[in-house]
This record gives C-alpha cells, sequence and structure tokens, in this order.
C-alpha cells in the first residue's frame, strides 16, 4: 500500500520532468564512454572526476528537481558524510574565512603541483560583505548573515552543515560539497563559519 | 588591410581594458561603445587580422604534401566557403563522423596536407596575449564568410543525435564541485563574480551569443574560438583538459548551434 502511494507520487512527478529528462535518447553508456573519450589525457588521480556519484546521478537525471523519496534518501545518505570539528567548536578565524571565500584556487588541471591552499570561491556566487562588490549571483546574498539569526549557536552548526554538504538541505543544490568532496578541510570550514556568524566579522558590519 | 585602424583599434581596447574588477560597468559600457563602433567600421576588429591571416593559411600550398586547403570540403563542396560555416556541425561521410569547423580543418590539414594531428591537438589553444593557432585562425577566416547568415545546421539523422548527447552532456554533473554547465548557464540574471552567464539553455540567449565564435577576447587579447571556450568552461569546473575535436565538443558545440538555430552569424564577435 505504503510503496504503491510512493509510486504513484514518483509517478506523478515524472509526468512533470522537463522533456529531455524524460526522451533523451542517448543511453548512459554512451555519455560515459564520450566523457572517457574527451579527457585522454587526464591524470590517474583525475579519472574519478569523469564519473559522478549515485547523488549526482540522481540529481542530473530529475534536472536537479528530484522527487520527494528520492531527494530524501540523497539527504540521508549525503548527511552521513558529514565529519564534525572535533574539538566542537564551529567557529574559527572570520580573517582567514574571508581570504578562502575570496579564494578560487585548487584543483584546476593547471592548479598542480597545489601551491597553496585550495580556497572556497565563496564570492564567484554569493554577495558576503559591503566591501567586496564583485560577487556573483548564482546563490544567494549573505549579507548580515549572522546578525540576521542573533548570531545563534545553532545556526553556525547549520551552516557548517551547508558549507561540508549543501545537500543535505537541499537535495539537487547547484553548490559544491566541500567538506564531503575534499575541497576545503574542517579548520577551514570552521575559519568560513566564522565568516558569516562572528559578530565582528564585516559580513555582519 | 587597415594596418593604421587596427592600431587605432587596439589602442581603443587597451583603453577599455578593465583596471580592477568593480570597474566591470564600466568596461561592459566601453565594450558596448566599441561595439557601435565596430558596426559602422566592422574592419576595426583585431579578430580580422586573424580572419586574414586564416585566408592565407587556406590558400597558401603547406604541410609535408605541400597543398592549400582549396580541396577541403567543408560541406558545400571542395573550396567552398561561402556560407559553409552556417550548416556547421553537419555529419561528413569521408570521416564518417559529425564535425564542427574547427574539426573539420584539423581533418583536412591532417588528411589533405599531411600534418600531424597529434602536434596540432597537442596545445592547441593559445595563452593570453598569444595569437590564436592556425586552426583557429582558419577557423575565424571561414566562419568570417558566413557572416549576415543564420545558424542552419543540418538536423539529419546523425547531426540529431550529435545535439542530443550535447545536451545530455550540457546537463550532466560531475567532478569535485558537482558542475555541470547548467549550473552556470540555466538561470536569467546569474552571474559569476561580475561576469553575465548567458542563459543558453534559452535559444533566443544561444542567439544572441554563439554566432559571435570564434571571437576576439579583449581581457586575453586574442581570438578565442569555441573549442577554446569550451575547454576553458571545463577548467573552471574542475575537470580535465578537453580534448581538441572529441566528440563530446563536437556533441557541445552541435547542442549550443542548435539552440542557435536562426541566430545570426557574425564573426569575429568581440568579447570580454
Ligand atoms: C557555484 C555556486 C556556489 C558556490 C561556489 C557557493 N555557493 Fe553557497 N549557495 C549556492 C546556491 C545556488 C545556494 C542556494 C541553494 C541552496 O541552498 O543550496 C547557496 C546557498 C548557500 C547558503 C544557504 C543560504 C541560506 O539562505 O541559508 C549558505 C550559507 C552558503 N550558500 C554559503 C556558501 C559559502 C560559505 C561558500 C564558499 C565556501 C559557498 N556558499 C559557495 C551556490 C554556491
Ligand atoms: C562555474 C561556472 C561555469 C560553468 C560550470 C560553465 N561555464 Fe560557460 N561561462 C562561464 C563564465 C563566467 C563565462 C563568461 C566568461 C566571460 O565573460 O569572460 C562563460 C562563457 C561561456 C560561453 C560564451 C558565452 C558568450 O557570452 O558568448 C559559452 C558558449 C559557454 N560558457 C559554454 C559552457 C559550456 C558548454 C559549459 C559546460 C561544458 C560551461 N559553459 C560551463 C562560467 C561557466
Amino acid at each position: 500500500m505504503r510503496s504503491t502511494l510512493v509510486s504513484l507520487a514518483a509517478f506523478a512527478l515524472l509526468a512533470a520532468l522537463p522533456a529531455w529528462a524524460q526522451t533523451s535518447t542517448i543511453s548512459p553508456d554512451r555519455i560515459d564512454a564520450v566523457i572517457k573519450s574527451a579527457f585522454p589525457n587526464a591524470p590517474e588521480d583525475f579519472k574519478s572526476r569523469l564519473l559522478p556519484d549515485a547523488t549526482m546521478k540522481d540529481c542530473t537525471a530529475h534536472a536537479n528537481n528530484p522527487p520527494p523519496a528520492i531527494a530524501e534518501a540523497i539527504q540521508k545518505s549525503e548527511a552521513a558524510t558529514i565529519q564534525y570539528p572535533p574539538d566542537g567548536k564551529f567557529l574559527g578565524d572570520w580573517r582567514k574565512g574571508e581570504a578562502l571565500a575570496q579564494s578560487g584556487y585548487g584543483l584546476r588541471f593547471s592548479d598542480y603541483p597545489p601551491t597553496r591552499a585550495n580556497g572556497g570561491n565563496c564570492y564567484a556566487c554569493h554577495q558576503l560583505t559591503r566591501q567586496e562588490l564583485s560577487y556573483g549571483t548564482v546563490g544567494p546574498s549573505l549579507l548580515e548573515y549572522g546578525k540576521l539569526r542573533d548570531f545563534k549557536a545553532e545556526d553556525a552548526k547549520t551552516v557548517y552543515e551547508k558549507i561540508y554538504d549543501p545537500h543535505v538541505a537541499l537535495a539537487c543544490s547547484l553548490m559544491p560539497r566541500f567538506g564531503s568532496n575534499k575541497v576545503l578541510t574542517i579548520d577551514q570550514i570552521k575559519d568560513i563559519v566564522a565568516l558569516l556568524m562572528s559578530p565582528d566579522s564585516p559580513v555582519n558590519k | 588591410m587597415k594596418p593604421r585602424r587596427m592600431l587605432l583599434a587596439a589602442a581603443c581596447i587597451a583603453l577599455i581594458l578593465p583596471f580592477a574588477a568593480p570597474a566591470q560597468d564600466e568596461t561592459e559600457k566601453g565594450l558596448e561603445k566599441y561595439r557601435q563602433m565596430l558596426k559602422e567600421d566592422p574592419w576595426s576588429n583585431p579578430g580580422f587580422l586573424d580572419a586574414d591571416r586564416g585566408e592565407t593559411l587556406w590558400m597558401t600550398p603547406r604541410g609535408p604534401k605541400n597543398v592549400s586547403l582549396e580541396a577541403c570540403d567543408l560541406g558545400k563542396g571542395p573550396g567552398r566557403v561561402d556560407g559553409a560555416f552556417a550548416e556547421l556541425p553537419r555529419y561528413f561521410a569521408d570521416a564518417d563522423r559529425v564535425m564542427d569547423v574547427e574539426t573539420r580543418v584539423l581533418w583536412c590539414m591532417a588528411t589533405l596536407q599531411g600534418f600531424s594531428r597529434e602536434q596540432l591537438t597537442t596545445k592547441p589553444h593559445p595563452a593570453g596575449g598569444q595569437p590564436v593557432k592556425e586552426i583557429g585562425a582558419i577557423a575565424t577566416f571561414i566562419a568570417s564568410k558566413s557572416n549576415g547568415l543564420a545558424f542552419a545546421a543540418p538536423l539529419g539523422p546523425k547531426e540529431k543525435e550529435m545535439a542530443a548527447l550535447g545536451e545530455a552532456l550540457f546537463v550532466r554533473r560531475s567532478g569535485p564541485f558537482d558542475f555541470a554547465c547548467a549550473t552556470c548557464h540555466a538561470e536569467e540574471g546569474r552571474r559569476i563574480r561580475l561576469q553575465g552567464l548567458p542563459v543558453l539553455a534559452q535559444p533566443e540567449a544561444a542567439r544572441k551569443v554563439v554566432g559571435e565564435w570564434p571571437g576576439y577576447r579583449v581581457s586575453a587579447s586574442h581570438v578565442m574560438t569555441m573549442q577554446h571556450r569550451l575547454y576553458d568552461c571545463y577548467w573552471q569546473m574542475r575537470m580535465p583538459e578537453l580534448e581538441f575535436g572529441s566528440e563530446a565538443s563536437v556533441a557541445l558545440v552541435a547542442y549550443l548551434v542548435k539552440q542557435a538555430q536562426g541566430g545570426p552569424i557574425s564573426a569575429p564577435g568581440l568579447k570580454r
């Protein structure tokens, strides 16, 4: 009974999917093969980048708008990937966080061998401070983020989780999984949390 | 050509170059003014120097076989360049592949002139400030010979399959940042930092920009081809180096051109 309801719901959602998601005539195997031959000189440790993991497969298949059952499954499995700071503290140094938010360095093929730490490149997609006018709008403005939340401790934890793995809050977020994909370290994420959540951070001035 | 005018153009462009990111709005205004100037005098676009270089490369006997490219069939018969770009990418029976302009020029240089395919596809794109490579210059020449025409790529079964493959690649997420092309090019009014993102998933937006490629890229002061643009977008996606002329690169071009079907060609365009 329950499973009939779920599959009915899934069916209804499937009908609402954009045309390409249903009618793509290209088999997944063909796509994977085409991708492999598009990057013949990929270094050994880049090869895993060519294939999507289960979450990315689901998000692509559903045009980033999965039916509730799949969304829930994604959120659950992504939540299990989050590692929390061993000292239980979520706020690092906002000054370092600002530098990380500015830096787009890291993981591009021209960034090897690495000469410095990866950045978070938050400004590429978000407004964060009034001083920085060169910000993108793929994500919402984060201006006064902590102030608007009264600097509550539980929000610092939520922000940590959002940066570590944005798919927990939104199954097919467009934002990178900075922690789960090992782009940023736990300490770097704490520094960025401080940028958003410290009363003395320029984000909240 | 008119070298005096080219110098003047280069000076104008240097003046509108951004000095700092917040000057971007000013840069856009400057670019717009410059685009207007170009409409009045299209020859002042420095990209036409590369189109000229491409024309010379096309006509000169070269390579181990010492022949020109005038026997190269771009789809409208050997040596016919006028209007050929407007009908690319298309299926070529001799190569048994769908090809875009750059892939076709590569094929002709390898099979007709005897150049090494491997040499042509190693480091195929120029670094900032360096002129576009030979294939790119020839592609710029070919594209400019379709100016004023609308994209009308044939849509037979092979070309259709290629565009569908390109669409599948456009929405496919992978890599350490989980990006797809659609992450940045599927929603209206979005920017990365201050750079506007054309909504290539929508025909109206695609028609406006796809016909400007190859384009003279002011910030790098060279002509950039479409394959180079895609290589750069995959770089931003933290993917490996996109192989020049790979099926994926042709499929993405086929998809973009299908989106831009009916839109005008004005190459080389002028890009940020
Ligand atoms: C490629 C674009 C992109 C990048 C880079 C990016 N984000 Fe996001 N971010 C988004 C989008 C899109 C959303 C809104 C959808 C969602 O919540 O996932 C978002 C949402 C958020 C939210 C939730 C906002 C709310 O209303 O609660 C936070 C917090 C956030 N991002 C922080 C960051 C930080 C910090 C960084 C850098 C370490 C970052 N983002 C990098 C695209 C991005
Ligand atoms: C992380 C963001 C991002 C991703 C992902 C991305 N692009 Fe882009 N793309 C950009 C930016 C930014 C520009 C504009 C650059 C500029 O203004 O100089 C651009 C420009 C372009 C242009 C030229 C548009 C014009 O104005 O003429 C094309 C075509 C394009 N991208 C195609 C693609 C394709 C195809 C993919 C996937 C293979 C892709 N992009 C993935 C950010 C992205």
